[in-house]
């Protein structure tokens, strides 16, 4: 707890209210609770969600699906975008289609890819962690060589490589971006766990018979969770930003999907020549997600570790 | 010393490696041997002249003979020839890579010079407006995508202000021998969009660590004695913040080829980056490999120099 807290907790006892045991979880959420900027950044992200999930209520309501093209009046006199209107919200893109309904759409890849990749990256990142730091010797060897082999190529140039080898699809970016951002969760559980595992109640569970996988799984784990999840919510974003870049190099989710990493890649050769609202609303949109994200990300971090919120953050200690 | 040196150099062999065999697995047992023999046969390819390359590259051997072959190769220098082009790998990167490497050195000089700067005066008072300016702008730009920060710098420079005056160019390279100030001209937007993508990390990294330092002991022995401010800040305090910043620099400017891919695509420089994109849409195959069996290997060498510099400053590290 740190100085406010706990004049905040004398306080309560002074005023004769009880004062209750609360967990680390506890104390996280209720720190979460009262952080202004993590509370709008979730309230960006569930409207983001939202608006993803009601995609096609969207699609409904204007009349537009996200690969019909407008053939006339989706195009200017020259056959480019038209400008934001009535019809069009956000106007439309190179082959006349609705750029806003494609923006929605797009939202769902993007979380899609976000979430899974960070699961898939979670899961490696903790089983690996948990197995090298408990087990240790040729186990934590091995697991440490593969992490320095991944590491050893730049992310964005395997994940390019790859992806010329199966052709560009949307799991395989989810599998690539999830497979390839372990590594760092890896070294951070192993370096808990091995500060952990010569704790008594460790040794106690050992002493009562328990297996290597019962102590790394219901002993150590929980004793971890709070590390893996400030490291998910900081890995969402970056998850977020690969897929688009990706999408941007034309290996990523491919055509007719909307995807934006891929719009703004259109985009950039149709932009400077006026249509400026074809590059401005799915880089807006990618924009404000990965911020809304990592904003959160950093509450969530500073919550359940109160001294990155002093060295990094904006709360007075 | 010695023993830590020769450990980190086996160390860093063994890492190349098996990067080198997973680069061959990726590349070369991934697609099978038909469909390598087909890309490097070209798309006009007989089926004469596939089964020729086949023979030639060995590819009708046994894995671990094919891995052998080429690996003996890549040891030698020979990366292979590049057939669209109708020239050796190897002089395709020696022709790109004066242009990375301009791009990432320029960049690295702007980031790590403004992420020091910003960390620094945030870190000396933290929670002043300068200080959540910098770290508002930190997130910002972490969040930003490369590519979108580019294409908004060049809409901005290169089309809505070009009325007002003709600012810089924002495509193509100029290499510096041949027109230094078109070399610089050139560069100032890509330089500008990597630098501000990547400091974001060096303003937080030295904030933070910058804080760390300024509470410890000796600090307050300095400003006890009476020493002033800024020299407590500028010799006491900056120098041992500063070492987690090397060791980031270091690792940022070894994986800096997967950085520069997009940079270099959204601005048109024909480096390295530029050369794996158009590589993959051509489908020409010796090309791919060559970058990032470099690529590995750069990453390879640069770890191992930053351990070393490392172990120099702080003996601890050596015992590990």
């Amino acid at each position: 707890m740190t100085g406010p807290e706990r004049a905040a907790e004398t306080a309560r006892a002074a005023a004769g209210k009880k004062i209750e045991a609360r967990s680390p979880w506890r104390l996280a959420y209720e720190r979460l609770r009262s952080d202004r900027s993590a509370k709008i950044a979730a309230g960006t992200i569930l409207v983001i969600v939202l608006l993803a999930i009601c995609a096609p209520v969207f699609a409904a309501i204007t009349g537009h699906g996200p690969d019909q093209q407008f053939i006339g009046i989706g195009e200017n006199a020259s056959g480019g975008p038209v400008p934001p209107s009535g019809t069009f919200w956000f106007g439309t893109d190179s082959n006349g289609r609705d750029l806003f309904v494609r923006v929605l759409y797009g939202a769902r890849v993007s979380l899609v890819v976000g979430v899974l990749a960070t699961a898939i990256s979670v899961a490696l990142g903790t089983v690996f962690g948990l197995a090298a730091g408990y087990l240790g010797g040729f186990v934590d060897s091995l697991i440490a060589r593969v992490i320095d082999v991944l590491l050893s190529i730049p992310l964005l140039l395997i994940a390019i490589s790859v992806a010329y080898i199966w052709g560009p699809s949307i799991w395989l970016v989810i599998v690539i971006v999830g497979v390839l951002s372990f590594t760092y969760l890896a070294r951070i559980v192993r370096g808990q766990v091995v500060a952990l595992k010569e704790k008594e109640y460790i040794q106690a569970a050992r002493a009562l018979g328990a297996g290597p996988w019962r102590i790394m799984f219901t002993e150590l784990l929980p004793n971890v969770m709070a590390q893996v999840i400030v490291y998910a919510s900081l890995l969402i974003p970056l998850a977020i930003l690969t897929e688009a870049a990706l999408s941007f190099l034309g290996v990523g989710v491919p055509e007719p999907a909307s995807d934006w990493g891929q719009m703004i890649d259109d985009a950039s050769g149709y932009y400077q020549y006026g249509y400026w609202w074809y590059l401005f609303f799915p880089s807006a949109a990618l924009l404000i997600t990965t911020l809304a994200f990592n904003i959160l990300g950093d509450s969530v971090r500073d919550a359940f570790d109160r001294r990155s919120a002093e060295l990094f953050a904006r709360e007075p200690s | 010393m010695t023993r830590f040196l020769l450990r980190r150099l086996a160390q860093a062999f063994g890492v190349l490696w098996a990067a080198s065999a997973a680069v061959f697995l990726i590349f070369f047992a991934g697609p099978g041997p038909g469909q390598v023999a087909r890309t490097f046969a070209g798309r006009l390819g007989t089926a004469a002249r596939v089964a020729q390359v086949k023979h030639d590259f060995h590819l009708d051997q046994p894995l671990y003979l094919q891995y052998t072959h080429w690996a003996w190769n890549v040891l030698h220098g020979d990366l292979g020839y590049d057939y669209y082009k109708g020239e050796p790998v190897i002089s395709v990167i020696a022709q790109a890579a004066p242009a990375t490497i301009s791009l990432v050195l320029g960049a690295a000089v702007l980031w790590i010079c403004y992420g020091i700067f910003s960390g620094v005066v945030s870190a000396v008072k933290p929670r002043s407006l300068l200080d959540r300016g910098f770290t508002s702008a930190a997130l910002f730009f972490y969040s930003m995508p490369a590519f979108v920060l580019g294409l908004s710098l060049i809409w901005l420079f290169a089309y809505k202000l070009s009325p007002v005056t003709t600012f810089f160019p924002f495509h193509g390279y100029v290499p510096l021998t041949v027109d230094p100030f078109g070399w610089f001209e050139h560069l100032i937007l890509p330089w500008l969009t990597l630098a501000l993508v990547t400091s974001a990390t060096y303003t937080r990294l030295t904030r933070a660590s910058m804080l760390d330092v300024i509470g410890e002991d000796y600090i307050r022995t300095a400003r006890a004695k009476g020493m002033p401010e800024r020299r407590v800040i500028m010799v006491h305090a900056l120098r041992p913040s500063l070492t987690p910043v090397i060791t980031q620099a270091g690792l940022d400017i070894g994986t800096a080829l997967g950085g520069v891919i997009i940079i270099e695509t959204v601005f048109g420089i024909p480096g390295l980056g530029w050369t794996v994109v158009q590589a993959i849409n051509q489908q020409d195959l010796p090309v791919i490999v060559g970058i990032v069996v470099l690529a590995a290997a750069f990453v390879v060498l640069v770890n191992v120099l930053v351990d070393i510099g490392y172990a120099l400053l702080d003996p601890r590290v050596r015992l590990h």
